[in-house]
């Protein structure tokens, strides 16, 4: 960790899903809490892309809402470049948002479809005031430049755009007003195969050129593995494991990472036996005791059911299991 | 949908749509005349109508019952549509009328347009308690006949109001009357689509970005919830117009030296049954076809709106 850009520490969330009042006198039940994320650190290096993996609930895009500042956490700290991120105070919140954006999943939906695609682009500009009304258009031709089409699409609707070509006008959005971190929430997931390459390879030109740190959120292995230095691993809204990318795919260390690697599709036809996961994930509102991986977990002990194991290191990086690294497990 | 415009165009392939379903709607062609005439007639009735009913001077009572197109017994004068009891032209008064009809129902309309867009927008988006206060107090004003509250605010007006300026104040007593018992439809309205919207990943963005509420309001979720609330405009001003005519009939509307359409219907039917037939239907065939050409329009806008009849 030479030069942390971002760091999170004990992130928690969780979310009131409590039946409303009424019904709660009426049939005695208790508040519910849903804990989407629970205690997650980690850092992040400037010019560094790291990787959120899990499953759908996991509580991968939870995390990408707290650091932009759309939620706000229940517990937990984030700093960016030394200054803590508090959704509560607007002055330096303003300060922050200019250094971070974020690109959404969807193209479809993150773009106005009232709006025309210059005055989108131009909004965080105008927002932050960061530049004099002249010389905006400019500006916007320049992104649009940057980002693979015309100076003349600024004057068209989003809906005379495919979904890639749409992407490419919220990383022009995004990179308007010069930031040195992106959150990016699945951001191929919308999009054809034949795209994704081509956005992906697009926002790593741009990080080369920018000197970019990105988040990356992502369910998919392969996009990650193309694009991230490190990667961290999410269950159930904890953090299983976090690995430098390359080995991780080699040499996973928690027995979750190695299913998800097990199920991934080998385009390379080695003739590997595929092991489709097994299991769902549980209920959040009422998580196993213990490690919550283990009611699925091949390599199961009592232990595990005992107490949540905390990160430890490993070879790799670290991971949060009992039989993880190099160190036998002891006691829990 | 493609797009066979040239760049650049003003016009937006949704409007052309629209446009495109007007043309293939006789009903839509035929209703939106209806409307266009009357509209236009009211707009310019100083100029087309033959007769100033509001000026005392030029009325004279002995013109007064005179049929259509027929000379009057004692001064040989002949109109159009005849005239009412106390000698003004039928013709000209519903020209008149219409106008007051119109711009009450229009004004009312765009109040609780205004009150009920607001209204909705914050509570779709703030949601919580807000939410709950706003949308528990458009549920009681809804279990009421809307034409009560109406009544209801009518005479807490005129208790507010010194007499003398009654007469003067009247049509913008109604205009609030009807505009606050029209403005929850809209809220409701306003309120869902909000709440649809403010889940979108633009909204969003704008939030990433730091737009503040009012902003994002008004400028990303406000035109992106404006169809369904033209549609129920269109149709709420033909309500507005015959709620109007309601009121002036019951004689708390409009004074009958400014009369509106529903005041000459309530003169009217006093000499329905004397024989003096025109005094009624026309005023009565006038409100008729405009109420139900504006529906009608209404209907046809709301069709052309929704993605899934298309």
């Amino acid at each position: 960790m030479a030069d942390p850009f971002l760091t999170v520490t004990h992130l928690t969330r969780r979310f009131d899903v409590s039946k409303p009042w009424l019904n709660r006198v009426l049939e005695r039940e208790e508040r519910q809490f849903l804990t989407a994320t629970a205690d997650v650190s980690f850092a992040i290096n400037k010019g560094e892309t790291f990787a959120l993996v899990g499953e759908s609930g996991s509580g991968k895009s939870t995390i990408a809402k707290m650091i932009v500042g759309l939620l706000a956490p229940t517990e937990g700290q984030i700093a960016i470049d030394g200054q803590k991120l508090d959704p509560k105070d607007p002055v330096s919140m303003r300060a922050l948002r200019r250094r971070m954006q974020m690109i959404f999943q969807d193209p479809f939906a993150s773009l106005n479809p009232r709006w025309r695609v210059g005055d989108i682009i131009a909004e965080p500009i105008h927002t932050l005031g960061l530049m004099p009304r002249a010389e905006i258009t400019v500006e916007v031709a320049r992104l649009l430049d940057l980002v693979g089409l015309s100076k003349a699409d600024a004057g068209k609707f989003p809906h005379e755009f495919s979904g890639g070509q749409r992407q490419r006008i919220a990383i022009a959005r995004a990179l308007a007003s010069r930031p040195d971190f992106i959150v990016c929430d699945e951001p191929t997931s919308a999009l054809d195969v034949s795209v994704q390459a081509q956005i992906l390879n697009l926002m790593r030109d741009l990080q080369d050129e920018f000197k970019l740190t990105y988040l990356l959120i992502s369910h998919d292995l392969s996009v990650v593995r193309h694009m991230s230095n490190r990667i961290g691993v999410l269950y159930l809204g904890r953090l299983v494991e976090v690995a430098d990318a390359k080995r991780l795919f080699h040499e996973p260390q928690h027995p979750y990472t190695r299913m998800l690697l097990d199920s991934v599709p080998d385009l390379a036809l080695s003739g590997r036996r595929r092991k489709p996961v097994s299991g769902e994930i549980p209920n959040p509102i009422s998580p196993p005791a213990g490690c919550a991986f283990h009611p699925r977990c091949p390599v199961a002990q009592d232990q595990c059911q005992i107490a949540v194991p905390a990160l430890r290191p490993t070879p790799t990086g670290e991971a949060a299991c009992l039989l993880a690294g190099v160190a036998p497990p002891t006691d829990a | 949908m493609q797009d066979t415009k040239p760049r650049g165009r003003l016009f937006r392939i949704w409007d052309s749509d629209v446009a495109a379903s007007f043309r293939r709607s006789p009903v839509a062609i035929v209703s939106g005349l209806v409307a266009l005439v009357i509209v236009l007639a009211a707009v310019f009735a100083p100029w087309i109508a033959p007769t100033n009913p509001y000026d005392p001077s030029s009325l004279n009572l002995m013109d007064g019952f005179t049929p259509p197109m027929q000379p009057n017994a004692f001064t040989g004068n002949s109109y159009l549509m005849g005239t009412d009891n106390q000698g003004r032209d039928v013709f000209s008064t519903i020209l008149y009328g219409a106008r007051i009809s119109l711009f009450v129902g229009v004004s009312a309309v765009l109040l609780a347009m205004v009150l009920g867009i607001s209204a909705g927008l914050v509570a779709g988006y703030r949601g919580g308690w807000v939410d709950a206060v706003l949308m528990r107090v458009a549920d009681v004003q809804l279990s009421f006949p809307s034409i009560l509250i109406a009544l209801l605010i009518f005479g807490v007006a005129r208790g507010i109001i010194p007499p003398t300026q009654r007469e003067a104040m009247a049509i913008w007593v109604l205009i609030v009357a009807i505009g606050l018992s029209d403005w929850v439809q809209f809220a409701r309205v306003v309120r869902g689509a909000t709440m649809v919207e403010k889940g979108k990943e633009y909204v969003q963005a704008a939030r990433v970005i730091g737009v503040t509420p009012l902003r994002i309001l008004i400028r990303h979720i406000l035109p992106n919830v404006m169809g369904p609330v033209l549609v129920i405009a269109t149709i709420s001003v033909a309500l507005a117009i015959i709620a109007e005519a309601t009121l002036s009939f019951l004689g708390v509307g409009v004074p009958p030296t400014q009369p509106s359409l529903g005041t000459l219907i309530r003169i009217g039917q006093q000499f329905l049954f004397s024989g003096e037939w025109w005094i009624l239907l026309f005023p009565a065939v006038t409100l008729l076809a405009l109420a139900l050409s504006v529906n009608l329009l209404g209907d046809w806008l709301r069709d052309a709106l929704n993605p899934r009849l298309r």
